[in-house]
């Protein structure tokens, strides 16, 4: 138990003018699980490539079981039975789970792996062996693309077992994941710990770290900051309130941002849904946000949100149903007109739906505001000058770290770009707005500022929807939770009288659903 | 119409936009400041531009150096000829500028659909009808002269948008890829000019096999500079030149269709309509095609001659590739093309070069430039080589030496709070 599996000395890695990582001293336990926590930019997963091979360090040693190796590449990494799995998976779609898992893990000689046949029923009998002794619950012969991304992940963690890993990493393995899918994956990690394999979970959530690490690391700028015992089997909710207040100390330097203070006042509609729906992932939705209201809508990952989303900003038109905005009917009308209208969104997908990485900041700042005056006032006339005080007032007011606003977007890391898309959308004064993850990646003052500025909106009579898997946000801001399952919404409840089991139930489908609290 | 535009305003946070404006009155550092940092900003990006254009353009004729001498050329020799051959003398200049035009037109026209996220491979197709349309209609309609320029010019510009049409509606509408359609629609348009001014096509000349009848020399493109063969094309490809830049990167419309083409999801999520865009796109990257058809037949030949065009649709490609899609990046690579075409008759005369040298030239060009982002990640890799040899200063030191001088105990809270106020002070 109390071997060292894993002791990087001194690592310290530059890119450029940048220092990732300063010095860090970091030990694992075998057979333990440690955590690796720090907000975004701290380092986290510069140490974690150069562990697993795929940067090398500046200065620093790494040991693994004790002897001192020299990781080239991951292929060395896989070799000293390091495994990780990162928060973009590499599986091959359309191949099945056992053809991933046996994917480039050949070492037969070269005419043989070209001509022989795949050994895919050794391969199966052996997947099927560790499905079991884990409790992965796959099936191996499932096409990888038709997987959710909770089993998506779970291939992953069995191919890094599958090559020899008695070392995992995983990063931010939960950020994608429905929080009955992170208790699965939690349990999972709990029986390999079990199994005596060593686990490092990088992450940004305090929960997670509290409920599974031994011990945990923090890093801030890129140097270890502490490093903390948790004794898990001896922790009530006051001393787990005293270490997490000491982990968020390390983690950002400061107290934890508090969120405003809520007051419930007289509330008028500003959004009315009726009987919305697009005649097949959705509906009918029946759905009032008041001026000055949060509301959230949870539900497991897939289940109509993204499709409510669409059928709201018109993006898809809908079958039937009625969407009132301040008195005026939208449905049918056009996603500029509804912008118009005073609907505003902050996409889930900030790089598939919400920039354009290869535009400069100004194009980026004014997407959506080109249709007429004060930047377009004619067919020929687009300000660019104009733009740009815009774009130069979105940075200032939402702090958007970037070189200037003539940067192409891509040149900004993802928190900064989602701090520009906030902006944008607040920009917009809207009455309505729909905000999908907007904090998804986001460190925790970049939240807050995010949950502020909501708060704002909302003191301002503005109505918000709250699209969001983390419950915690949803504890943090919303006024009411809304439940989603299957396209319909199945359960209604107060923030303040909601509690996360019935939330559980009613997003899982299990009994206790189908009625309003 | 831009009077019912104008009436429309975006929804904007007043407040926002009020804050916005005086931002830039009071000027952080001062408005000389400002002017400077963005003459400087704007520089760098030209500078580059300017680097990686004349690199691409070098490293094409060095590597095809090897190939003129194995074709038993002489590479000196050959490069002289080229400058003499294309700039010379005032009738080379002129040759070399007549050459210039419809690639340059048409080289626009590829890259306003690039723009949109679009290939469009049917810039040929659509320059010959353009210029069969213009050759028909010059022939046939009795205007005077100067409105039957203009016809024919529209003439020109609407067979090439006719031609775009169906690609741009299966494209925008049905999703069927743009280079399946127009590679076809090239191929109708080849056969089916050809078959127009066939023996047995309807509009062949009398006296003229394989051609329409002479436009009337009045309603012909008027001649620049007498002598040549310099013709008023040239003004009116410098005119298209602003008018695309200015359509891009100055108008509502030209924002929409740069926004479809780097991210349609976006474009849509913001209100526009991207079938709508994306028709837009390919009509107006046809009309620029069928006008530089039109110019060659207006300008040029004075008549429709099948097969007229050696090929400007697909140089057009290399052109604004080489171009970096931008109008005046566009306006260089043209000429520089037009300057390769325009010699090749004299090297191969005077060096012995084969005029398909152009062709080579021209496909290098091609893979230089589509081998760029791996050029530039190989520069960045020896030069972050060189930068880890070289000691590191500042900052880093200073942290350490800070480190030195206050150990701090980490356990305790509030010296984290007081280490990381050290920090971002000598950070900064």
């Amino acid at each position: 138990m109390s071997a060292t599996a894993v002791r990087l000395a001194g690592i310290t890695k530059r890119f450029g003018a940048v220092t990732a990582n300063d010095g860090i001293d970091l030990a694992v336990r075998a057979g333990t699980v440690h955590g690796v926590l720090g907000e975004n930019g701290a380092g986290k997963s510069t140490l974690m490539k150069i562990l697993f091979g795929m940067i090398r360090p500046d200065e620093g040693t790494i040991e693994i079981d004790g002897k001192r190796v020299e990781l080239r590449s991951s292929a060395d990494a896989l070799a000293q039975g390091i495994g990780m799995v990162q928060q973009h998976f590499s599986l091959v779609g359309p191949f099945t789970v056992v053809e991933n898992l046996i994917l480039g893990r050949d070492s037969r000689a070269l005419w043989r792996r070209w001509l022989a046949p795949l050994p895919l029923s050794a391969a199966r009998e052996r997947a099927r062996e560790l499905s079991e002794r884990f409790g992965f619950g796959l099936d191996a012969d499932a096409r990888c693309q038709d997987l959710s991304v909770g089993a998506r992940q779970k291939v992953e963690i069995v191919k890094a077992l599958w090559a020899g890993a008695t070392i995992l990493v995983l990063d931010e393995p939960t950020a994608a994941l429905s929080p009955p899918e992170a208790e699965e994956l939690y349990a999972l990690l709990e029986r390999l710990r079990a199994d005596g394999t060593t686990v490092i979970l990088i992450s940004h959530k305090l929960p997670e770290i509290l409920r599974l690490c031994d011990r945990v690391t923090v890093l801030r700028d890129g140097k270890v900051v502490g490093t903390r015992e948790i004794d898990r089997a001896d922790m009530d909710a006051i001393s787990r309130a005293g270490v997490e207040a000491d982990l968020v100390h390390l983690m950002i330097g400061r107290e934890r941002p508090t969120v405003p203070e809520r007051h419930p006042r007289e509330l008028a509609p500003v959004l009315s849904v009726r009987g919305l729906t697009d005649g097949g992932r959705i509906g009918p939705v029946d759905l009032e946000v008041a001026g000055g209201e949060i509301v959230a809508v949870v539900g497991v990952e897939g289940n109509g949100q993204s499709a409510l989303v669409d059928l709201l900003t018109g993006v898809v038109r809908a079958k039937a149903g009625s969407i009132v905005l301040d008195g005026a009917e939208l449905a049918g009308r056009s996603t500029l007109a509804r912008l118009r209208a005073g609907l505003a969104h902050i996409p889930e997908d900030r790089h598939a739906q919400a920039v354009a990485e290869e535009m400069s900041l100004i194009d980026n700042a004014s997407i959506g505001f080109t249709t007429g005056a004060p930047f377009a006032p004619t067919r020929l006339w687009l300000s660019k000058a104009k733009r740009r005080r815009l774009a130069e007032a979105i940075i200032r007011d939402r702090s958007v770290r970037t070189p200037g606003p003539d940067a192409p977007m891509r040149s900004l890391s993802g928190g900064n770009q989602q701090k520009l898309v906030v902006g944008r959308e607040l920009a917009r004064a809207p009455r309505l707005m729909i905000a999908a993850q907007p904090t998804r990646g986001l460190d925790i003052a970049s939240t807050t500022a995010v949950h502020e500025a909501l708060m704002k909106l909302r003191a301002a009579g503005a109505g918000v929807l709250l699209l969001s898997l983390d419950l915690t946000e949803v504890f943090a801001i919303s006024d009411r939770i809304v439940v989603i399952r299957q396209g319909v919404l199945v359960g209604e409840v107060a923030t303040d009288r909601a509690d996360p089991e019935r939330l559980g139930a009613w997003m899982s489908g299990a009994a206790g659903g189908e009625e309003a609290a | 119409m831009s009077a019912r535009v104008s009436s429309r305003r975006t929804r904007i946070d007043e407040e926002l936009l009020r804050e916005s404006l005086e931002i830039n009155r009071r000027g952080h550092n001062g408005w000389r400041a400002e002017v400077l940092a963005r003459a400087a900003a704007a520089g760098g990006t030209a500078a580059g531009r300017i680097l990686s254009f004349v690199l691409t353009v070098l490293a094409a004729v060095i590597v095809s150096l090897p190939l003129v001498y194995l074709s038993g050329g002489d590479g000196a020799l050959a490069l002289d000829a080229l400058i003499a051959g294309s700039w010379g003398s005032p009738i080379a200049a002129a040759e070399t500028l007549v050459q210039t035009v419809p690639l340059l037109i048409s080289g626009l026209a590829v890259a306003l659909a690039f723009h949109a996220g679009l290939f469009n491979i049917g810039v040929e197709g659509q320059l010959v009808v353009g210029a069969l349309s213009a050759g028909i209609v010059g022939a046939t309609l009795p205007l005077p002269g100067p409105i039957l320029i203009v016809v024919c010019v529209a003439a020109g510009a609407a067979g090439g948008a006719l031609w775009a049409l169906i690609p741009a509606l299966l494209k925008a509408y049905r999703g069927v890829h743009e280079v399946v359609t127009t590679i076809m629609m090239n191929y109708i348009a080849f056969n089916l000019s050809t078959f127009l001014v066939s023996p047995s096509g309807p509009f062949v000349s009398s006296s003229q096999p394989s051609a329409t009848e002479k436009i009337p020399i009045e309603a012909r493109l008027p001649i620049l500079v007498p002598g040549t063969r310099l013709h008023a094309g040239l003004i009116l490809a410098i005119v298209l030149v602003i008018a695309v830049a200015w359509y891009l990167y100055r108008t509502p419309g030209g924002f929409s269709l740069r926004l479809t083409g780097a991210n349609p999801r976006a474009a849509r999520g913001a209100g526009i309509s991207v079938p709508q865009t994306i028709l837009r796109a390919m009509l107006l990257s046809g009309a620029l095609a069928g006008l530089a058809g039109a110019v060659q037949v207006l300008g040029l030949f004075g008549r429709y001659f099948d097969a007229f065009s050696p090929g400007y649709g697909f140089d057009a490609i290399a052109v604004a590739l080489l171009g970096a899609l931008s109008p005046v990046g566009i306006a260089a690579a043209a000429l520089f093309f037009g300057t390769l075409d325009s010699s090749a008759v004299y090297l191969q005369a005077q060096a012995g070069v084969s005029r398909e040298m152009v062709g080579v030239v021209s496909g290098l060009v091609v893979g230089f430039v589509a081998a760029q982002p791996a050029i530039l990640r190989l520069l960045r890799r020896l030069r972050a080589r060189k930068a880890r040899t070289r000691p590191n200063p500042s900052p880093d030191d200073l942290d350490r030496v800070l480190a030195t001088v206050v150990p701090v105990p980490l356990a305790d809270p509030d010296d984290a709070i007081s280490h990381g106020l050290a920090e971002t002070e000598a950070t900064r």
